[in-house]
């Protein structure tokens, strides 16, 4: 089933999970008590994209990082609306500028960019002729 | 003669008979005072029957661009994030840059980043309720709060130059020491906050008509505010007790006595009237920072020219006047953040927007904006 | 002088009125709020700022005219004049001064309650022929208010007619007693209320000043047409305070002639400049809230003034 975690009582606990326990440790850890979802968002690591989730409980004074690797050709992820609905946005702002889908989310259309708008930005793959690159020397 | 209301749409109501839906677009630009929002309401005559808020239009890329630039680089852009609150938007990123690179920071500076912070917040607070005023039609109320909030950006202004994007908190301290006279001048300006924000709460929060604007609108229950993840005022205002400096307490703050402000019913009047009331805590909190406050330096000394953190990560965050900011930082060990995310409190906040508009007046709608203090720097980034 | 030319003499004479009320008014208007607000009002213009009106003015003739593409062009135009006549032709039935009204006539009191109500048709046909949903609402929003607030207006000002015993102004300013200023005082608050909510003003301007939304039935119109909505505005702020103080106090509170001038100014101007003090204190009203005051509070409220004048009347 799930990986144990790493220790509840640490001040920067990680739980890593596969792309498709990320539903089931949502509802797990919101079952242990972890009732606020602070985070989530992306982090673009070539080969495939980090989904880090925040949560935390005020009544066990903890807080768990969640992360879950998704691989760049097959971006989706189950959504974690129906656990926690403060997904509802961020998950939004992941798919506009990652391109992650999630499955299961209610409303899952661009936050920031205009509809029609072609690329997502916050990838590192990201090219357009607007862009200004600083040199490397500063 | 071509009719074009916005749109007309014929939906079915609950009960069968077909009713004509207004399409109604308030914003991107108008005269809230909030900034550049966009709200698209379904009006079913004066009730709103859907409102979808519509965010982006201040999307700058902060995020993408702070990829670029070095660590030191990235702190006037989180200036720019939460506008009216520069000062902690700057501190949480700082914090993250301190952590992952395991910067000390001496303790003069952090007693000097919570007395500008904690004036912030009521700078930040009297934007919130004064716009909320204005909403209402109180255009009076939004002046008195600006006059207030003007005279901490003049103390600001002689702190660090700037009055609205400082860039003074810095990682490993602050830019600039306080100028000789500067605590005397903060302490002599808190002895009559106070007796304004009494003012305002008398003159706005007293006022029968105010009160029926305000209360019973946009309620927001406790279960609700924690599950949306809604924090600072907005969360406090339904009766969550839960502030990250208390709760959860950084820097100096652990010294610091105070008390969290949390409200009963979770309406408009009852957000508004906690900021006002975090204002007097945050008087409180400044008195002490100076009474304790040590000499000593401002700025950590071991800084290398160019910050270059090991590999790693971190999330950290704090109690903004907004709600709980926090940035969420990983580096690779070059001298540019590898990915830099804000997780922003007035965006997590305003995500509650379309669920609390529903079933209010058109007019309720600009009052449940104003009580969810949005900024749009932060919202969109 | 057929009643024809004198009408169009005095009414010619109280646009003129009006156009100097609103210029002194906004200047009045700009320093009480600015000195509410603990700032200046306009300096610059003039001494003290008293020529700033006179600028804005020259400001709004030199302004684009412009009608929105897909507004109903023909009564687009023609809606401030309908807003502001009716309210102009309310000002020459006030009994200015001991037996003089400017258009006498047996049944003035009715004539200035019932005929800037048409005001209100052309504020809904301004918000309507603009096309633009703000100004429908606008507009909507400031006929159902006006006419929800003309019942306890008229019912406060019939209980003077009641105890003057005539519908005429010029009588019942000659039969103003002082007593009847603690028994009309219900009457009296009744009215300056329902006038503030008839001029769109002060706590009750959700329709004009929606500054929630856009500014309402006028959203569209520009320079000088807009102009006269202003103008009309503070017709009615005039209109309303030198009746009252006409009516209410006596114009001039039964005392001989050279005072009884002064006194009556005064008054008006105290009337007028409270209603813009009470503009900048409160907050707005929301529509529902507004309907609900003038139907369940000020209606009864105006209701019972009727009953006291009513019961006392006999023994007059």
């Amino acid at each position: 089933m799930l990986a144990p975690l790493v220790s509840i009582d640490a001040e920067d606990a990680v739980l890593e999970v596969s792309r498709e326990q990320v539903r089931e440790a949502a509802e797990e850890l919101a079952r242990l008590g972890f009732e606020r979802l602070e985070m989530v968002t992306a982090v673009d690591r070539g080969e495939s994209f980090v989904l880090v989730y925040r949560v935390s409980s005020r009544a066990l004074s903890a807080a768990v990082t969640m992360k879950a690797g998704v691989p760049r050709e097959d971006a989706r992820v189950a959504s974690v609306y129906e656990v926690w609905p403060a997904a509802d946005w961020q998950e939004r702002e992941v798919y506009d500028l990652f391109g992650i889908e999630f499955d299961g989310h209610p409303d899952l259309r661009r936050i920031f960019l205009p509809e029609g708008f072609v690329g997502h930005p916050l990838r590192r793959d990201y090219d357009d002729p607007r862009m200004i690159r600083r040199p490397d020397y500063i | 003669m071509p009719v074009d209301v916005q749109s007309r749409n014929m939906v079915e109501s609950d009960d069968g008979t077909p009713v004509e839906e207004l399409l109604v677009n308030v914003g991107p630009s108008h005269p809230s005072t909030h900034g550049v929002g966009r709200v698209l309401v379904h009006l079913d005559g004066d009730i709103v029957v859907k409102a979808d808020m519509i965010v982006g239009y201040l999307h700058r890329g902060i995020e993408k661009m702070s990829e670029n630039r070095t660590y030191l680089q990235v702190v006037p852009l989180t200036d720019r994030l939460d506008y009216v609150g520069s000062m902690y938007a700057n501190w949480s990123y700082c914090r993250a840059v301190e952590r992952l690179a395991r910067i000390p920071v001496p303790e003069r500076a952090e007693y000097l980043r919570v007395i500008v912070c904690e004036l912030q917040r009521i700078a930040s607070h009297m934007m919130g309720v004064g716009a909320a005023a204005a909403d209402t039609g109180a255009f009076t109320m939004f002046v008195y709060a600006f006059d207030l909030r003007e005279r901490i950006v003049e103390l600001f202004e002689e702190l660090c130059g700037a009055r609205l994007t400082y860039n003074y908190v810095r990682p490993g301290g602050v830019s600039f020491d306080a100028p000789d006279g500067w605590t005397e001048s903060v302490m002599s300006f808190i002895s009559k906050v106070d007796g304004m924000l009494a003012e305002i709460d008398d003159l706005f929060f007293g006022n029968a008509i105010a009160r029926g604007r305000m209360k019973g609108v946009g309620v927001l229950s406790a279960e609700d505010a924690v599950a949306w993840g809604a924090t600072g005022p907005t969360a406090r205002g339904s009766g969550v007790n839960w502030d990250l400096r208390k709760h959860a307490p950084y820097s100096v703050y652990p010294r610091m006595d105070f008390d969290v402000v949390v409200g009963d019913n979770g309406d408009a009047y009852d957000r508004g009237r906690c900021r006002l009331f975090e204002c007097h805590e945050s008087t409180r909190i400044i008195s002490q920072a100076i009474a304790q406050m040590p000499g000593g330096a401002v700025m950590a000394d071991c800084l290398p020219r160019l910050l270059t953190p090991p590999p790693g990560e971190t999330y950290d965050q704090i109690e903004s006047a907004r709600g709980s900011l926090g940035v969420y930082l990983v580096s690779d060990g070059s001298p540019r953040p590898y990915r830099m995310h804000v997780r922003s409190p007035a965006f997590c906040n305003l995500a509650l927007l379309p669920k609390l508009a529903v079933g209010h007046t058109l007019s309720d709608l600009v009052v449940v904006l104003g009580s969810l203090d949005p900024v749009f720097g932060e919202v969109d980034r | 002088m057929s009643p024809v030319l004198m009408g169009a003499v005095w009414g010619l004479a109280a646009a003129l009125l009006i156009a100097l009320a609103a210029l002194i008014g906004v200047w009045a208007e700009r320093k009480i709020a600015g000195r509410i607000q603990r700032r200046y009002g306009p300096q610059q213009a003039g001494p003290s700022g008293l020529l700033q009106t006179l600028a804005d003015t020259v400001k709004l003739v030199l302004k684009e005219d412009i009608t929105p593409a897909q507004a109903d062009v023909a009564v687009f135009r023609a809606m401030p004049f309908l807003v502001f006549v009716p309210i102009a032709s309310a000002l020459v039935v006030i009994p200015y001064a001991a037996g003089w009204v400017p258009f006498d006539i047996a049944t003035s009191a009715l004539f200035f309650l019932a005929v800037p109500g048409l005001s209100v048709i052309g504020i809904l046909l301004a918000g309507w022929s603009s096309r633009n949903t703000y100004a429908s609402i606008g507009g909507v929003r400031a006929a159902a208010q006006m006419i929800s607030y003309e019942l306890p207006r008229t019912l406060s000002v019939l209980a003077l007619c009641l105890l003057g015993g005539s519908l005429s102004t010029g009588t019942i300013r000659a039969e103003w007693r002082l007593w009847w200023v603690p028994l009309t005082a219900v009457g009296f608050l009744v009215y300056y209320i329902s006038s503030v909510a008839e001029v769109n003003r002060g706590p009750f301007d959700l329709p004009e000043a929606e500054s929630e939304l856009v500014a309402g039935y006028f959203a569209d119109y520009s320079g000088i047409r807009w102009a006269i909505f202003m103008m009309a505005e503070y017709g009615g702020i005039t209109a309303a305070s030198l009746f009252g103080a006409a009516m209410f106090f006596g114009g001039g509170l039964g005392l001989p002639e050279p005072f009884a001038g002064v006194v009556f100014v005064a008054l008006a101007v105290a009337l007028a400049a409270s209603m813009i003090w009470v503009k900048w204190t409160f907050p707005r009203m929301r529509p529902d809230q507004l309907m609900s005051f003038a139907w369940k509070i000020l209606t009864p409220m105006a209701l019972v003034q009727l009953v006291v004048v009513g019961v006392v009347l006999p023994w007059l």
